[in-house]
């Protein structure tokens, strides 16, 4: 038990969040599903392996470079809450990283320390194409459930009622890594950052969770020297900034992609938003599903009709079911107002 | 615990959601997807309110009321939100107003006037989609559906059937039958009856009526079900479970029908044909146990579908739309000198699943049907609606004589329990007749079998013999029974919540609380006719001792069953440019 609370304390103490995006207490939502023990016979763990926002590339990054530490992660996770109540671990990988890292990942279970979890890890992926609501945690446990993938109303949380209705953790890769760069003393607050589009080198990088933009840029020798403006958090739902917006550090899923100001086509990237948004739209609520899809049209019509583009983005940030729907303001907002507004100046 | 909605302090209980109190006291809140018989979905995105400072609106349905929530219910923001999904969700309900059954009582509309909606604003992006017919009885118009999934909610957590689901992703998704050998449909039309845009709806035979009407060649006659007229009023905004039986008779003369029946008269014939098997099977040791009802034809085509096995065990009685057919269709028709073939017979039923009844082979007369055509209540509402018929204000008309408006027992034929009770009434009295136990009991109500639950039993001494009755109310609880289901000797199942008054082609909504005003409305019935027990019904036992006298048992009394490997799917092209469009009717 000691062990134990050692564990959640050095967690809580490293100040430990949620890297899939949502930048929630890793602490809380562990002992949240500990709490739910009291009440129900058994748990799940799912490992989400997703990743399913395009220009985001860490969870590849540890899957081939740490597994071990990542494997480490879900197995002090099965300690932490008990061995005997964790009846399975899904792995949840999209196709790409399953045909890549599943094989490397066996062998590292194989090894005597984990034949604990061994033998309750269930590979789970997704054969289609990329799907970025299965990386929603509800939507994820209705896909391994075989239901339609799609998010479910909240409370309950998973970590109460998640997995065939039994508590559930469910974090992200990097999460699990943490985990166990903490546990062993190693965690110093570092994130990994994708840098990405019209760089030199692109690639995965580790850092400070301290360090801004243009420091990671500056690191990483990724420096434009033409005029460009850059989106975090990814390429379908991070915020667009000018490049003197850049002395904050990146939110969200930690990605840093670059765009060359004058080469990019105004028209072009704001109809690949909304293509990919209207495709990913799983289907559930009419904001999303037809808001969408009516931002889409519009945005292939000659001329636009900006009161019907400006209401529809607002019904989708206020009035939308999950953070998908949610999230397709940020881009298009932020590219208005940091960039296309300044230009026509 | 309190919060303010618009500014007025309100009390709640811990876990209501901001709907629900919100409607508790007198505000109101539009919900699309809300349904209280349904898991909570948000899906539809119209019951969104303003909780003062957050970010994001909220939907009602789904969000718990908490302690100091100042909501807002109308404000600009609602107003907005609420105004463009409307214009969203017309973008792919594609009008049909002018031959919709709901078109006099369409929520779509109603907020579209509400929140100055222009509902030709998106182009409609469904007009290619397809109808899915599930035999004559139901279908599923993708070019009309809102994608809220309360059909497959309605088929998959109360009927527990799971014949419908979600295909596709985003804007491809479409509700689709599961094709699945092991699964079918029983046409109950729960699905039509959770459905708040009609995409869901019955096949409808009104119009097929109403060409009908204008023949002079053909003798038109109507019969309306036991629970229509405990229903019927509430598409005329008169208080639940009222009773209008006799402005019902009105009605259907005025729309033009020249002879009105109650199929009560029906239910009698059905409950001493059914009594009278009971008796019989309980005489011989050998007899299949237990008896099941077969009047809801639903659970028929659950029976021949799911458990052919139980074939055997269903009463070869006929369902009470059948047994009144019959009887207009041979008695009648000879006393009135008129040849069955000129005769139409138009049901008038709380059901979708009476259609598919209906056309059953087993159920024809010299190779025509008895039954000629179906219409559930809500196209009645239609027809007295389009017809200008100011239903309220109409006199009470008397049945015409020969087959009056039956028993007591007849009229709760349409509450779950009711068939039971109606034949264990007749049974229980006329065994004691020929009793020589002078203490046999012949009590009359059998209070055990009634009301709203999943499944209710008793133990009935019939003449000192205890037989075990149950009561499966809604299809969604059969699998419970079915296990334990050869300790009964009398099983009802009825596949609609509450019997036939909760049925698939009922007003719009059908709540629990509904349910239960209707089922009141029908035992109300009940206490005020002048005989309680089929069999005591004098004009009804002269026409059944005719029938048996002519020989007729097998055309009209009886019937059989035969197991089926599948339901019945069609799939039909929708037309690109509907004729029928929101411009030409004015509501």
């Amino acid at each position: 038990m000691s062990k134990n609370i050692s564990l959640i304390n050095k967690i809580e103490n490293a100040g430990l969040v949620g890297r899939g995006g949502g930048g929630f207490s890793v602490a809380k939502k562990w002992q949240a599903v500990k709490d739910s023990l009291k009440e129900k016979k058994f748990a799940y763990i799912i490992i989400n392996g997703a990743e399913g926002e395009p220009g985001v590339k860490k969870d590849g990054f540890i899957l081939s470079h740490y597994g071990e530490e990542l494997i480490n992660g879900v197995f002090l996770a099965n300690e932490f809450l008990g061995d005997k109540k964790i009846k399975n671990i899904y792995f949840f990988l999209n196709h790409e990283y399953y045909k890549k890292y599943a094989a490397g990942l066996k062998s590292i279970l194989s090894l005597k320390k984990y034949s604990r979890i061994e033998s309750k890890i269930i590979f789970t992926i997704k054969s289609e194409k990329l799907s970025y609501i299965s990386g929603e945690e509800s939507a994820l446990i209705n896909l391994i459930e075989g239901k339609k993938v799609e998010p479910r109303l909240k409370p309950p949380y998973p970590a109460s009622s998640g997995l065939f209705n039994m508590p559930t953790l469910i974090n992200n890769t990097e999460t699990f890594y943490n985990v166990s760069r903490v546990e062993r003393n190693k965690f110093n607050g570092e994130r990994f950052y994708t840098v990405n589009g019209d760089v030199k080198h692109r690639g995965v990088y580790l850092y400070s969770d301290e360090m801004t933009i243009s420091e990671v840029l500056k690191k990483t020798n990724n420096i434009p020297s033409f005029e460009y403006f850059v989106q975090i958090g990814g390429e379908a739902a991070g915020e667009v900034l000018r490049s003197d917006q850049l002395d904050r550090p990146v939110e969200g899923a930690g990605s840093i992609m670059v765009y060359d100001l004058k080469k990019t086509d105004k028209n072009k990237l704001i109809k690949y938003w909304l293509n990919f948004y209207r495709n990913e739209s799983c289907g559930n609520c009419t904001s999303c599903r037809e808001g969408t899809h009516r931002l889409w049209e519009l945005s292939n019509q000659k001329e636009i009709d900006f009161e019907t583009f400006w209401d529809l983005i607002s019904v989708l940030e206020e009035a939308s079911f999950c953070g998908l729907g949610r999230s397709l303001p940020v881009p298009i907002r932020s590219y208005y107002l940091n960039i296309l507004s300044i230009l026509k100046k | 615990m309190s919060l303010k909605i618009n500014g007025k302090k309100i009390n709640f209980k811990q876990g209501q959601s901001i709907l629900d109190v919100a409607t508790q006291s007198g505000f109101e809140v539009p919900a699309l997807c809300h349904h209280p018989d349904l898991s909570v979905q948000a899906n539809c995105r119209i019951c969104v309110v303003e909780i003062i400072g957050r970010d994001n609106l909220f939907t009602a349905c789904s969000t718990i009321a908490e302690n100091g929530m100042d909501i807002l219910t109308e404000s600009p923001r609602v107003k907005k939100a609420r105004k463009v999904n409307l214009e969203l969700l017309f973008g792919q309900h594609v009008l049909k107003c002018a031959t919709c059954t709901l078109r006099y009582n369409c929520e779509l509309l109603k907020l579209a006037a509400k929140y100055k909606v222009d509902i030709k604003h998106f182009k409609n992006r469904k007009v290619k989609r397809k109808t899915y017919k599930f035999a004559n009885a139901v279908e599923i118009d993708g070019s009309q559906c809102i994608d809220c999934k309360n059909c497959i909610n309605a088929c998959s957590e109360v009927q527990k059937i799971n014949y419908l689901k979600m295909d596709g992703v985003g804007i491809n998704q479409e509700v689709v039958p599961v094709l699945d050998k092991d699964t079918a449909c029983i046409y109950c039309g729960q699905c039509t009856l959770h459905c708040p845009v009609a995409a869901a709806q019955e096949q409808m035979a009104w119009a097929q009526v109403e060409l009908l009407l204008k023949n002079k060649n053909k003798v038109v006659v109507a019969q309306f079900a036991p629970s229509v007229r405990v229903s019927l009023g509430e598409e005329f905004s008169m208080p639940y479970g009222t009773n209008c039986e006799g402005k019902i008779v009105t009605a259907l003369k005025k729309i033009g029908f020249n002879h009105v029946f109650d199929v009560n008269f029906g239910a009698d014939i059905t409950t001493i044909t059914e009594a009278e098997e009971l008796l019989e099977r309980l005489k011989n040791k050998k007899s299949v146990f237990p008896l099941m009802t077969s009047c809801c034809p639903a659970w028929v085509a659950y029976v021949e579908f799911y458990h052919p096995e139980l074939i055997p065990n269903l009463t070869s009685a006929r369902s009470p739309q059948t047994h009144l057919a019959g009887a207009i269709k041979t008695y009648w028709a000879k006393k009135q000198k008129i040849k069955a073939k000129n005769i139409i017979v138009v049901s008038i039923v709380p059901c979708t699943a009476k259609k598919y009844e209906a056309a059953r082979s087993e159920l024809k007369l010299n190779g025509q049907p008895l039954v000629d055509f179906v219409l559930t209540t809500r196209e009645l509402a239609f027809l007295i609606k389009k017809n200008n018929i100011n239903f309220n204000q109409l006199p009470d008309s008397p049945l015409e004589k020969l087959f009056n408006n039956g028993s007591g027992a007849a009229a709760i034929y349409g509450a779950s329990g009711g068939v039971m009770e109606s034949a264990l009434r007749s049974a229980n009295a006329l065994i004691c007749k020929s009793s020589k136990n002078k203490t046999c009991d012949s009590h009359l109500e059998f209070k055990e079998v009634r009301g709203l639950a999943g499944f209710k039993e008793a133990v009935v001494n019939l003449d000192g013999k205890k037989i075990k009755v149950g009561v499966v109310n809604g299809i969604g609880n059969i699998s419970k029974v079915l296990p334990t289901i050869h300790k009964y000797h009398y099983i009802e199942v009825m596949a609609c919540p509450g019997g036939c008054l909760g049925g698939g082609g009922q007003p719009i909504p059908t709540t629990k609380a509904i349910r239960q005003k209707r089922l009141e409305g029908l035992y109300a019935i009940d206490k005020t006719r002048t005989t309680r027990r089929a069999h005591e019904n004098i004009e009804m036992m002269e026409y059944y001792n005719w029938a048996k006298n002519n020989n007729l048992s097998a055309q009209v009394l009886h019937t059989k069953y035969k197991a089926t490997k599948s339901s019945i799917l069609s799939v039909k092209k929708n037309s690109k440019n509907p004729i029928l469009d929101y411009v030409s009717f004015r509501c």
